[in-house]
């Protein structure tokens, strides 16, 4: 278990290394120069030049690549050109809206997946199995954007049972809560569909394999076959989109946060895009990275939980 | 008491009927052999005494198990009986098991199911005792193995050990060696035995193979279509009646007539062929370590010969089958193909046939492509009446080339991967287990057509096999391979008759026989 621990952190480092010089390169060595860009086609040589100093482009590729990640090693993202604030202080900020949103939503993905998917597949064929398989399909197909718009609609502006958006700070805890419960649940719905399907057809996978067939010869019932033996061998494929899932909730959440107005990463990063803001871009992009390589590593260190073949002999 | 008796049972799935009138009883002590080819029914029959058959499936007639009926139990009822009054073992044992649960959990399950009020450190215990019973011993074999660290043979003890863990009064079997390599198959019908006397279980022993069951059944019957056709003792080679019953002994011994003669001027030689795979290395930088899977194998197939190679699973014959197609590189020695390495220019002398009708063509392709397909080695397409004549001198007919392979039987299919190989006209054929996966009466009518088409066309077989018996019946001169390596070749009837080497010796000894009529 810990060689196969030690060679993911091996993979996941390196990982980080080709990432890093990826983003590097498509964002400074990439034809034209980031301060005149930056900066618009009006603008004046001179002003170019300052900006060029300030961000320190005249220095080597190699220089400017090494006090980049020695930068970030030391938590120094680097000053925004549009903020004018420390990029590690924009983001942690936007950070804090954006996990926790993340993480909720995977909550309730998983909550609302699991039963679903486990009762579709033990019920196979029946009405309910048709019924919930097909409210997942009218899930996947509907955007959640409209999704959130319409609970918009119900909850904030007739029952006033939430804020329509905006965001009220973790100093009110349940306050804040609220407003994530919303774009939480709206995030959660297309995903927790796909989910639950993925969950219904790999436990319908493991439920037809051998050895469910000898723990019913043992003397097990359906139901303790399944909690007891196929639901675990079911996790691989499962783990792998719930790793997919969780790197998409942290990133892909602009469209959601831009409905409700919330001030997390995804809004950062459009925001930066639109006001040219490179630093801020380059930073928030190898952080998203930098997420979803973690993320993978704990999915291949649950896997070698889940499967002790992937643990290798001790 | 009579242990087990199945009385009239008959069977349907949503309204087929699948068994009919089905009769057999059991005593304590006692094996029953259930033999019959697929499709027979015989499998169906022991999972309605455990009552685990597919959904829409309705039984009728009388199954007593040590004096209740199953078929009038009640689900709760029939869980409690499973595992505790009635063990099971099943064919596969790569598959049989969780492969994310250690063994000594999976076996002490069978235990804590059953007797909830036992610790689990208690049914720990019995599991290890129940393992120890089927030699699995817990100073080589702890509680904490994980199936994927066992051999078939040994996942099948354990699949036993789950069995037996309570001690029940009835074990089924259903084809608990045809997975299984010969030697490992002799081990695990004496440990069945065993376990039979030393606690006077009734076993109902399946199989689709008569001389397993002859070698230690103290009854045998009969499947086919569903009815069992015949019931005698272990003579029943000597008191059979039904045309059936005969007409399986008759094809499970049966011995094709062939005529052809070898020249002696070699088609294919293999001289000195090494194979080494790389192993993952066991550090970063220490320099991997490399697994010789053919080693030093050299050996020569005469034009018109029929050549046997026979070897456990595992022994590299597989690897050497490849290397032989052109599919592994190797890392010394040379292959000839009628004098030149083999490559593109003399690929088309050599086709083979493999051993799944089923897995070896593609679904969506009509007959008439499927045994052209060997064409691209010759740089042309089939014409129609190439097409034809393959298919007619394996025994069909012109009009199946316009059908799907789905349309086709086991047997049938393995005509048309004979249809396949024949096409271009090869002058070796390598039968890679082509005919393992068949019935017996197929394999007969299949080994019947090979040594015909050897005659006809002065065919050169190379005949890989796990089944001596098949190998036998078919060679003029055999070799026998062991971790990699020859050990010993010869004449076929010698080899078998007077074996020298200690492993084919142990080989030949294992192979069960069946009884002289």
């Amino acid at each position: 278990m810990l060689r196969y621990a030690i060679k993911r952190i091996g993979s996941l480092a390196i990982s980080l290394i080709v990432a890093s010089l990826v983003i590097f390169a498509c964002i400074e060595v990439i034809p034209g120069d980031p301060a005149s860009f930056m900066l618009g086609i009006n603008a004046q040589p001179d002003t170019v030049a300052a900006l060029r100093e300030e961000l320190g482009l005249n220095a080597s590729l190699g220089a400017r690549y090494l006090s980049w990640v020695t930068g970030m090693l030391s938590g120094d993202f680097g000053t925004s050109y549009t903020y004018r604030s420390p990029v590690a202080e924009i983001i942690g900020d936007r950070l804090w809206i954006s996990l926790p949103l993340a993480l909720i939503a995977l909550g309730l993905t998983v909550l609302i997946a699991f039963p679903v998917g486990i009762l579709a597949a033990t019920k196979r064929g029946s009405w309910a199995d048709m019924s919930v398989m097909g409210a997942t399909q009218l899930g996947i197909a509907i955007p959640n954007f409209w999704f959130a718009m319409l609970m918009v609609l119900l909850f904030a502006i007739n029952l006033r049972w939430f804020s329509a958006g905006g965001f009220p700070g973790w100093e009110h805890p349940l306050a804040a809560l609220k407003a994530l419960t919303l774009p939480a649940i709206a995030l959660a719905l297309p995903q927790a569909s796909i989910l639950a399907r993925v969950m219904r057809s790999a436990l319908l996978d493991t439920l037809s394999e051998d050895y469910i067939r000898t723990c019913r010869a043992k003397g097990l019932t359906q139901r303790q076959a399944l909690w007891r033996h196929a639901l675990r061998n079911a996790m691989i494929p499962v783990l792998t989109i719930i790793g997919l899932q969780f790197s998409f909730l942290l990133a892909g959440a602009i469209i959601i946060e831009n409905v409700f107005y919330l001030p997390g990463l995804g809004r950062l990063v459009f925001q930066a895009i639109s006001q040219r803001d490179l630093i801020m871009v380059e930073s928030v992009v190898f952080l998203l990275v930098f997420a979803v390589i973690m993320v993978n590593f704990a999915v291949d260190l649950a896997y070698a939980w889940v499967d002790p073949r992937l643990r290798g002999r001790s | 008491m009579t242990l087990l008796s199945i009385e009239n049972l008959s069977l349907s799935i949503r309204g087929i009927p699948i068994l009919r009138d089905v009769s057999l009883s059991l005593n304590h002590g006692e094996i029953l052999g259930v033999i019959g080819e697929s499709g027979s029914g015989k499998s169906l029959t022991t999972f309605s005494v455990l009552q685990l058959l597919p959904s829409g499936t309705t039984c009728q007639g009388r199954i007593n198990l040590l004096g209740g009926d199953v078929l009038t139990k009640s689900e709760q009822a029939l869980c409690a009986m499973r595992g505790r009054d009635v063990g099971m073992v099943f064919q596969e044992p790569m598959t049989a098991l969780n492969p994310v649960q250690t063994i000594g959990a999976q076996v002490a399950e069978t235990i804590l199911i059953h007797e909830p009020n036992t610790s689990k450190v208690d049914a720990m215990k019995r599991a290890a005792h129940a393992l120890t019973r089927c030699e699995l011993p817990q100073y080589k074999f702890p509680l904490s193995r994980y199936p994927h660290e066992m051999s078939g043979g040994q996942r099948q003890r354990v699949v036993i050990a789950m069995a037996i863990a309570l001690q029940p009064k009835l074990l089924i079997a259903d084809e608990p060696t045809t997975a299984l390599d010969v030697t490992t198959q002799a081990e695990i019908l004496d440990l069945l035995s065993r376990l039979v006397r030393e606690d006077d279980m009734g076993l109902m022993l399946i199989s689709h193979d008569l001389a397993v069951v002859s070698d230690m059944a103290h009854r045998i019957a009969i499947m086919k279509n569903g009815e069992v056709v015949e019931e005698g003792g272990a003579d029943l080679h000597r008191t059979m009646t039904h045309p059936y019953t005969k007409a399986l002994f008759a094809a499970s011994s049966h011995q094709p007539e062939r005529n052809a003669t070898p020249e002696d001027k070699p088609l294919l030689e293999i001289n000195d062929a090494i194979r080494d795979y790389t192993l993952p290395r066991k550090s970063l930088f220490g320099a991997a370590d490399t697994f010789r899977a053919v080693d030093n194998v050299s050996f020569q197939i005469k034009r018109g010969e029929s050549l046997g190679l026979v070897g456990e699973s595992g022994c590299g014959k597989s690897t050497l089958t490849r290397a032989i197609l052109g599919l592994e590189p190797l890392q010394g020695g040379t292959i000839l193909l009628d004098g030149q390495p083999v490559g593109p220019a003399v690929r088309r002398k050599m086709q083979v046939v493999f051993q799944d009708p089923y897995g070896s063509f593609n679904p969506r392709h009509k007959v008439a492509r499927l045994v052209s397909e060997p064409f691209h080695l010759v740089g042309r397409k089939a014409t129609d009446a190439e097409i034809d004549e393959a298919l007619i001198s394996v025994g069909l007919t012109p009009a199946d080339k316009t059908k799907y392979i789905h349309e086709f039987s086991g047997g049938q299919r393995q005509r048309i991967a004979i249809a396949r190989a024949l096409i271009i006209k090869p002058e070796l054929i390598v039968l890679d287990e082509a005919v393992s996966a068949l019935d017996v009466s197929i394999r007969a009518q299949i080994l019947d057509l090979l040594a015909d088409l050897s005659d006809r066309f002065g065919l050169t077989y190379l005949f890989i096999s796990h089944d001596l018996s098949v190998v036998r019946a078919i060679t003029d001169r055999c070799l026998v391979m062991q971790s990699g390596k020859i050990v010993e070749e010869g004449d076929t009837e010698r080899l078998f008759t007077a074996p020298t080497h200690p492993y084919t010796q142990t080989l030949i000894a294992a192979a069960p026989t069946l009884p002289e009529p």
